[in-house]
């Protein structure tokens, strides 16, 4: 018998987001994938501010909070004082993009080895609709009703090209979670990000292309078709970079 | 030859459901569709047409962000 | 055997740390700290610890989250411009009540400043810098020996009330070289154990760091919580230093540096006949008010020696028994008074008010 279900190091809350919100598919992937690969006992997971925030009522496991924009380096803290752990941080795009850029770049550079799991869904969704820097051209937030105009506010940030760059190596993945084929496609790129730290390979970082239909004030199953006609081709999906000895 | 034959058994939890309708969309036979009532939140939540229909495939489950859909494959 | 030795009180500082059982070093460089951080930066690795030059402070105070969550003794460092930058981080480890060890060499301010030492911390370390409602105890060494014993009884506060603890010194006592005798080393396993820690929950319910909790009642019983403790703290942990106060008229209250200098200038006015003693405060918060309670009622005037425009002298003025006029002696901005320059203040206040 077998049964498609919460995974284990799920708690039983909840989930605590919006209808459509992509935090609970992201989330459940990332529980799938510490079951799978049977690492409970050795996670912890660091959950900083936005939307991300309330995300450790979900798991079973050790979890720390952090500044905004700060969990790379609490993530440096943990992993250099316990080696032999798994540590992910889980990270809107402000958090990792904005006001934790320069935390996140510095620990792709220094090659840490732990999983960064960022979360873009172009908006500052806790706050209630912001310009994110992921935001894309012409996309109306709260900030800039209008649209993002680029004479304004630039354009929008690459964040997987700029780590796969920065990095030596690292496991870098841009993924959407907005069909199946997709999240199917997320789910082993998950897998591959936390068996890069496993086996101390260097950094890892997966960028999930996700919805957030109260944020982009759409109905939701229009928020997973904007994410293929207007995300995707702004942020291509695939592999950024592998680390030389990671199989399968 | 014996021919293996899975039973599927699909669940919705509705009070946990918000309408979203992603699991409607997904399904390759779609048999699932939004009740016209509500749960306790407010939200139409997602039922099943025809479970004898479920070919066990779980898209309603893996695209499911509440996790509210649960499948269980017996032979 | 405790070894004596000649050392800056950087060093002492670094060194004392590491007695401690503490083998993680995270600031980033900045003038008069400098030397602290080298000496981590060779001496970590002599005891198998980690020692990394942060991006910024504002990183460096969250990689002290991260390791002080994982139930490790860990300490950095900065200077007063480089310390504003620690202050969100620091309320975010006061909320989580994590351990840890923030030793500020303070420099002339505010802004940039320059890099002249100065004692103008006092507010930003003691009536704190983050936001909510917190206290972190606060040290203040006036000797390098005190540099090595302070930092090294941080530690051990630090653990005992799951605090924050600052030590602050300054341009002049991190640079300056005293002879000390170094603490004992403390064995790692024999270090205080940490069960709420973050270690991966092999064996035992789940363990959570959290500065935010999930509900505003929660929040107020932490608050509570927080409250109560440092109505402990400040009941348990006062600590100060009293010099010819058993016929003191006037008093002097100095910390740190300051108190160095000012105590030669005592010594000179006391064989003058002037009835002047000092009152040393070691625990800047919890401030000392012991030792002005138990003061002989001869005592007339409080003198405040400071190198900062009048910050300690709050906190002299708010526990004072009866209104005994309080007077300011001192400057921010690099300042620094000689002993000669204090002893005709003294001589002058001493005229007055006799």
């Amino acid at each position: 018998m077998q049964t498609f279900t919460r995974p284990n190091s799920m708690s039983m809350e909840n989930i605590p987001y919006c209808p459509g919100c992509g935090h609970g598919i992201a989330l459940r992937l990332i529980g799938e994938a510490i079951d799978d690969l049977d690492i409970i006992k050795k996670v912890i997971g660091i959950a900083p501010v936005g939307c991300a925030v309330r995300s450790w009522r979900l798991f079973k496991f050790d979890m720390t909070q952090a500044a905004h924009g700060r969990s790379p380096a609490v993530a440096t803290g943990l992993k250099r004082s316990l080696p032999d752990k798994i540590i992910f941080t889980y990270q809107g795009d402000g958090d990792s993009a904005a006001i934790g850029l320069a935390e996140l770049l510095h620990a792709a550079l220094r090659c840490e080895k732990f999983s960064v799991f960022m979360i873009n869904n172009a908006i500052y969704g806790a706050t209630g609709g912001q310009l994110a820097p992921t935001t894309l051209i012409g996309q109306p937030t709260t900030s800039y009703p209008s649209g993002r105009d680029p004479r304004v506010m630039g354009y929008p940030i690459n964040m997987s090209e700029i780590i796969a760059k920065i990095s030596r190596n690292a496991y870098v993945a841009r993924v959407a979670i907005n069909s199946i084929r997709n999240i199917m496609e997320a789910k082993k790129v998950v897998i591959k990000a936390l068996k890069t730290q496993q086996r101390q390979l260097g950094f890892s970082f997966v960028e999930i292309l996700s919805p957030c239909p109260t944020g982009w004030n759409m109905k939701p199953l229009d928020s997973l078709k904007w994410i293929e006609e207007k995300m995707i081709p702004e942020y291509p999906l695939g592999e950024y970079a592998v680390p030389d000895s990671l199989h399968n | 030859m014996d021919i293996k034959y899975i039973t599927t058994k699909i669940s919705i939890a509705h009070e946990l459901c918000k309408g979203c309708g992603y699991c409607c969309s997904v399904c390759p036979k779609q048999i699932i569709l939004l009740s016209n009532d509500y749960n306790d939140n407010g939200h139409h939540y997602a039922i099943i047409n025809n479970p004898e229909e479920c070919l066990g495939c779980k898209f309603c489950a893996i695209m499911c962000p509440e996790i509210a859909i649960k499948i269980e494959l017996a032979d | 055997m405790n070894e004596r030795v000649l050392m800056t009180g950087n060093e002492a500082c670094g060194e004392a740390a590491i007695r401690a059982g503490c083998r993680f070093f995270y600031a980033y460089p900045i003038t008069p700290q400098n030397e602290l951080l080298e000496y981590m930066a060779y001496r970590l690795p002599e005891v198998k610890g980690i020692f990394i030059q942060s991006e910024s402070e504002l990183a460096a105070i969250s990689v002290v989250y991260g390791t002080a969550a994982a139930g490790k003794r860990v300490i950095t460092a900065s200077s007063s411009c480089g310390v504003a930058l620690m202050q969100e981080g620091i309320s975010y480890l006061a909320a989580s009540r994590l351990p840890c060890v923030i030793v500020n060499i303070s420099r002339a301010g505010p802004g940039l400043g320059r890099i002249a030492p100065s004692q103008s911390d006092y507010r930003q370390m003691t009536k704190g810098g983050g936001n909510g409602d917190y206290h972190i105890i606060v040290f203040g060494p006036a000797s390098v020996q005190e540099m090595a014993d302070l930092t090294y009884l941080a530690f051990d506060v630090a653990d005992r009330y799951r605090n924050p603890v600052a030590i602050l010194a300054d341009g002049m006592l991190g640079q300056m070289m005293e002879p000390l005798v170094l603490p004992m080393w403390r064995k790692l396993k024999d270090l205080p154990p940490k069960p709420w820690a973050v270690t991966g929950a092999k064996d035992r319910e789940r363990n959570l760091i959290l500065a935010a909790p999930y509900t505003d009642e929660e929040l107020i019983d932490i608050n509570e919580e927080l409250a109560k403790k440092y109505y402990s703290i400040e009941a348990e942990e006062e600590r100060w230093e009293t010099i010819f106060m058993g016929d003191a008229e006037l008093v002097v209250v100095a910390f740190g540096i300051s108190s160095r200098i000012a105590l030669e200038a005592i010594e000179c006015a006391r064989n003058e006949g002037i009835k002047v003693g000092m009152i040393r405060p070691i625990s800047l918060w919890p401030f000392p008010k012991k030792p002005f309670k138990n003061q002989v009622d001869n005592v007339r005037a409080y003198l405040v020696i400071e190198m900062n425009n009048g910050q300690m002298i709050e906190d002299v003025l708010l526990i004072r028994p009866r209104n005994i006029p309080v007077y300011h002696f001192g400057k921010g901005g690099g300042w620094i008074p000689t002993p000669k320059y204090v002893y005709e203040k003294i001589v002058r206040l001493w005229r007055n008010i006799s």
